[in-house]
């Protein structure tokens, strides 16, 4: 069995973890699971090509960054398109959500979820169409790195990017007064509001991290593999599994969840073939939910 | 006239598929609070059970063992309700929001086993040659529509009158108390997560029975017709209709069939061919949009009997202090 899983679990392991940080986060600290998340990562995938055919029809074709197969424009795009989709975020959260979640149901919330899912990606399938593209068909040269791995320039840019990412949000949650206040929020709610925590700006906060990592995860798919309106719902499942086997409202965990959930659908491509990626992230959850469903870093609720 | 009557019975039919969908639904969701959105995988369980049980041999794939009609229903509704009894084992001690995510889960799964088992479910082209019911009526349109409408009426009306009478049963009332408030029902010796196995898992026997119906009267199934759209739409169904009441799902189911195929029918005539498939996702949009503006101004929907106060402690009073001064 060669060893090049290794590095497409990891890639995977990076987009569903960067999703499954808004997944947990949500969850922990507005306590329901958002089934429209996976349309955030496809909304901000979808804003992101906008921006950069824009940028391609005003300053022409412009060469791209040495090595990679994309240039300036995209990395503009993609905090454009990180915005864009923390925007949205915020703005279903104030019509729809924050409405919801004040009549006191949690589980009204997550049903307007996903109705705002499907509404939300069927918007995508009429204005884009069903079928998917790419930011770049240019094919990269995969460099050997020994024991039988190749990686491609995106592909080591792509980690790069998700490590700092990912070090960057847990360094605001343990290290600002606005990261204290999101975990005192998720670990008691009541005792949070006491002390005189602005929830409303904890809530601004939760969404606008969630949605620009969603945007990034996406951008990460569309590089790699390809853009439909679909391709975030079908991170759905895996972004949930690695939350929960993480342990929800654990960052870290979510990041480690979500490589274990990538090395092992990797894995099994290779063992028992790609059609049956899909179950992996099942049959991870189930276990978990059997075994230990406080997941890998989770606390008990209280 | 006659290609009216025809329609009318063909459209009822499937409103009445759909109607016995919501009434499993129902009892998960709307009598015991149980949130189902994988429902279309246990759907396409009910519909690939019976429609092994019941095909002629076929040598490519594992069964098709010719068995009556009935015994595929009855087989149709024992996997399904095994099925489900098995996620609301893995879930229900756990916090709510895991079954929908283990339900949705088990959606995915089910139709990645349909499209990929070839052996066992035909993989995407489907079985086809599934029995019908009446089947030597197909040569005469009207009467085999009347047939199998009669047929999908009688089953739907002992589903019904089986569920009005389930959640008029002690066993209901249980159900019902622990949707309201669970410590009070525990404290009074009841086990939570048992009865809630239970209901989830005749929610599902009774959502795989539609499925087995709908298989038989199209005589064809194939993993397409189990995409998370079908969960959806009968979601909006229930919730239209009214979470909780029997009668509501039944009528709601009627008003979103009418309303999802009539505009249906109006974008295949506004529409140009080519942009039929964007249109339909349009369509999807108004329907998901409709889903939300319900739950935020009528969250009872047509029938609903979900109590509008909270469960009583300290809800139920910040409930009445915000009512006494907002009014």
């Amino acid at each position: 069995m060669s060893l090049q899983f290794v590095v497409d679990g990891l890639l995977t392991g990076s987009m569903i973890g960067l999703g499954a940080i808004g997944v947990t986060l949500t969850y922990s600290i507005l306590r329901f699971s958002n089934f429209a998340h996976g349309d955030f990562m496809a909304w901000g995938t979808y804003a992101t090509l906008a921006v950069v055919s824009a940028i391609g029809a005003t300053f022409g074709k412009v060469a791209p960054i040495a090595p990679l197969s994309f240039g300036w424009p995209l990395l503009v795009a993609l905090v454009v398109g990180m915005a864009f989709t923390a925007l949205l975020a915020l703005l279903l959260d104030r019509v729809l959500f924050s409405r919801l979640r004040s009549q006191g149901q949690a589980i009204i919330v997550v049903m307007a979820s996903f109705g705002a899912s499907m509404a939300l990606r069927s918007l995508l399938e009429f204005t884009f169409s069903s079928r998917p593209t790419y930011f770049s068909r240019a094919i990269q040269i995969a460099m050997p790195v020994g024991f039988g791995i190749r990686v491609t320039p995106d592909q080591i840019a792509l980690l790069l990017l998700t490590t700092v990412l990912v070090l960057g949000v847990h360094l605001l949650m343990t290290r600002t007064q606005t990261g204290r206040a999101m975990q005192a929020l998720s670990q008691n709610a009541a005792l949070a509001r006491i002390v005189g925590i602005d929830v409303a700006s904890v809530v601004r906060v939760t969404w606008i991290i969630g949605g620009a990592l969603a945007c990034v995860a996406g951008v990460m798919i569309g590089i790699l593999v390809q853009i439909r309106p679909f391709m975030g719902f079908d991170m759905l499942l895996p972004m949930f599994a690695a939350a929960i086997l993480g342990g929800i409202g654990s960052i870290p965990g979510a990041v480690l969840g979500g490589l274990i959930i990538g090395l092992a659908e990797a894995g099994a491509v290779q063992l028992i073939g790609a059609e049956w990626r899909a179950a992996v992230s099942f049959i991870i959850l189930m276990a978990v939910l059997f075994v230990r469903p406080i997941g890998l870093f989770g606390v008990r609720e209280r | 006239m006659i290609d009216l009557i025809g329609y009318g019975a063909f459209f009822l039919t499937t409103a009445l598929i759909f109607s016995l969908v919501t009434l499993g639904l129902n009892l998960q969701w709307g009598l015991t609070g149980l949130f189902n959105v994988g429902l279309a995988g246990f759907v396409a369980i009910g519909a690939y059970t019976s429609a092994l049980l019941t095909t002629p041999d076929d040598a490519a794939r594992l069964g098709g063992f010719g068995l009556p009609i009935l015994v595929g229903w009855l087989g149709a509704m024992v996997v399904g309700g095994i099925a489900a009894a098995l996620t609301g084992m893995a879930t229900l001690r756990l916090r709510s929001d895991y079954l929908a995510i283990t339900t949705f889960g088990v959606a995915v799964v089910v139709q990645l086993v349909a499209l990929n088992a070839q052996k066992l479910t035909g993989g995407p082209f489907g079985i086809g040659f599934i029995p019908r019911p009446f089947g030597s009526l197909a040569e005469t349109p009207l009467l085999f529509n009347l047939s199998n409408l009669a047929v999908v009426c009688a089953v739907t009306l002992i589903a019904y009158l089986a569920l009005e009478h389930l959640s008029r049963s002690p066993w209901g009332r249980v159900l019902k108390a622990l949707r309201e408030d669970e410590r009070a029902a525990i404290s009074l010796g009841k086990s939570a997560r048992f009865y809630r196995v239970q209901a989830f898992a005749v929610g599902g026997a009774i959502m795989a029975l539609a499925g087995a119906l709908q298989a038989h009267f199209t005589g064809f199934i194939a993993p397409d017709n189990y995409l998370p759209i079908l969960t959806f739409q009968v979601w909006v169904m229930l919730i239209v209709g009214g979470s909780g009441s029997n009668f509501g799902a039944v009528i709601g189911s009627i008003l979103v069939w009418g309303i999802w195929a009539g505009s249906g029918t109006l974008t295949s005539v506004l529409f140009a061919p080519e942009q039929q498939a964007r249109a339909a996702s349009l369509q999807i949009v108004a329907i998901g949009v409709m889903l939300c503006v319900i739950l935020l101004i009528r969250p009872n929907g047509l029938f609903g009997d979900r109590p509008r106060r909270p469960r009583f402690g300290k809800r139920a009073k910040a409930a009445a202090i915000k009512s006494s001064s907002g009014s």
